[in-house]
């Protein structure tokens, strides 16, 4: 019965040899700063590897990858960075994945809250309304899809202020400069104050999702630390982190 | 591919208009402001110049984010605006003048501030004693004899106008030929990873830059030897 400890040491022993301790540098898109920290500390704890956290926006990370910035694995707000960087051959195709897809929420910071629904953006008691910048930012381009779908583009055109980024746009409706704005459930989840019925979360049916995906960057295709938390994150503990944090978890392909 | 985009030209005659707004309403502030900050006796004197000054120091989002909160309903700034019957000022080009003057105001106020200072008492002291009033020495004494120092201070705040973007990102809104400049614009283009067109703009504002120092120094010269004379 003493050959099992000793084994188990042993097994750890050559475990330990075998993938060493390693540093992964994540580049992470801004929106998803709140459950990347929150993944990497649990991967910590897990495992013997350390994570570095950078925070920014996706075209810039995909800018700074291209000039050899030190990054090992890419959290990119959209798809198609990542798709592009694998055609530049700065990344591995089939480490690419869908880690979250965004949920976009109509939202106003006007106190008392007013109730928000699908028919709020019709009835025009309201003189701004923030969107992401539709060209960079996903959750911009899905706001003017809703508001396409409902009809509403000709009637809105003049209300229409863009944020750079979904940060933007939350900060410009948070002060009360916009009235309405087009935010990441996600940001709501985050405010304290914030109640459920402030917001309206929007229908699927009214845009194409907004499918967010990792890559493991040509860097990091010998760090075991690297791919160990690209797989982490497909976790069932990272997924329920990633869903407490407002976003869904794609079907399981 | 044409040079610029109809946007991008939207952009750069926004941008000219903002910066040519914003270099009237400084000299016509600033002027003022320097000339008290010279001859003040003031306990605050030190207080008012930090105050002037602190835009050098101030990271643009800082600025832009309070600017954001100022100009809001509940705001100070917007509320006084929505008051006047203006309603608010984000989003707006006049919000956009305002953002700048206070963003570019020690690049003008500094160079009168110095150009009149290096004039002395003396200049002043033989116009009171010729009998010329204040606004007669003003026009006909300070101003000829410290007119490099305005020139100076125009085309900085012109230039640094033309160059802002932390500010304008945090309060524009991005809306085109309303608040949409130029550096906005290249930065629009650097995230939708259209290189090309970030180039074009990019090195137009390179250039643009280049010979407006250029400029700057070559009057700077006689200036200073125009000073040492006095």
């Amino acid at each position: 019965m003493r050959a099992v400890p000793l084994a188990i040491l042993v097994f750890t022993f050559a475990l330990t040899t075998v993938c060493q301790a390693a540093t992964v540098r994540v580049a992470v898109a801004s929106n998803f700063s709140g459950p990347m920290k929150k993944i990497a500390r649990e991967f910590e704890a897990i495992s013997s590897h350390k994570v570095v956290l950078t925070f920014g926006s996706s075209g810039k990370f995909y800018a700074q990858i291209r000039s050899g910035a030190p990054f090992d694995v890419f959290y990119s707000a959209d798809e198609q960075k990542p798709t592009r960087l694998v055609s530049e051959h700065l990344a591995e195709a089939k480490s690419q994945f869908c880690y979250a897809v965004g949920v976009l929420a109509l939202w106003s910071a006007n106190r008392p809250q007013v109730v928000l629904n699908e028919r709020t953006l019709s009835q025009a008691s309201f003189s701004k309304l923030a969107i992401a910048n539709p060209r960079l930012a996903p959750y911009g381009a899905a706001a003017v899809e809703v508001i396409k779908t409902l009809g509403l583009w000709d009637a809105l055109q003049k209300s229409l202020v863009q944020g750079e980024n979904i940060t933007q746009t939350f900060q410009f409706v948070q002060s009360g400069n916009a009235d309405l704005g087009f935010v990441a459930l996600s940001q709501l989840q985050l405010q304290p104050e914030t109640s459920a019925n402030t917001y309206w979360i929007v229908p699927d049916s009214l845009h194409t999702p907004i499918r967010q995906d990792a890559i493991l960057l040509n860097r990091g295709q010998d760090n075991a630390a690297a791919m160990a938390l690209l797989e982490f994150t497909k976790s069932a503990k990272a997924r329920t982190i990633i869903e407490n944090f407002g976003y869904r978890i794609p079907d399981s392909d | 591919m044409e040079l610029f985009s109809t946007e991008d030209l939207q952009a750069i005659l926004l941008t000219l208009k903002l910066a040519t707004v914003v270099t009237c309403v400084l000299i016509i502030i600033g002027t003022p402001l320097a000339w008290w900050l010279v001859n003040t006796q003031s306990r605050w004197k030190s207080f008012v110049s930090a105050l002037v000054a602190l835009p050098l120091v101030l990271p643009p989002s800082v600025i832009g984010f309070y600017l954001l909160l100022a100009m809001a309903p509940d705001g100070p700034i917007g509320h006084f605006t929505t008051q006047l019957g203006l309603g608010t000022l984000a989003f707006t080009f006049p919000g956009l003048v305002l953002a700048s003057v206070v963003y570019s105001l020690p690049f003008v106020v500094q160079p009168i501030h110095n150009a009149i200072d290096a004039l002395g008492k003396r200049p002043l002291e033989v116009a009171a004693t010729l009998r010329a009033g204040p606004w007669d020495t003003f026009f006909n004494v300070v101003l000829p004899l410290a007119a490099p120092g305005f020139i100076t201070a125009a085309v900085l705040g012109f230039a640094h106008t033309v160059g802002e973007f932390g500010v304008v990102l945090m309060i524009g809104g991005n809306i085109p030929g309303v608040t949409r400049v130029v550096s906005v614009q290249i930065y629009d283009h650097v995230e939708a990873l259209d290189y090309g067109r970030a180039h074009i703009l990019s090195l137009t504002m390179i250039i643009f830059s280049l010979l407006v120092l250029a400029a700057l120094y070559s009057i700077g010269k006689p200036s200073a030897h125009k000073l040492s004379r006095s």
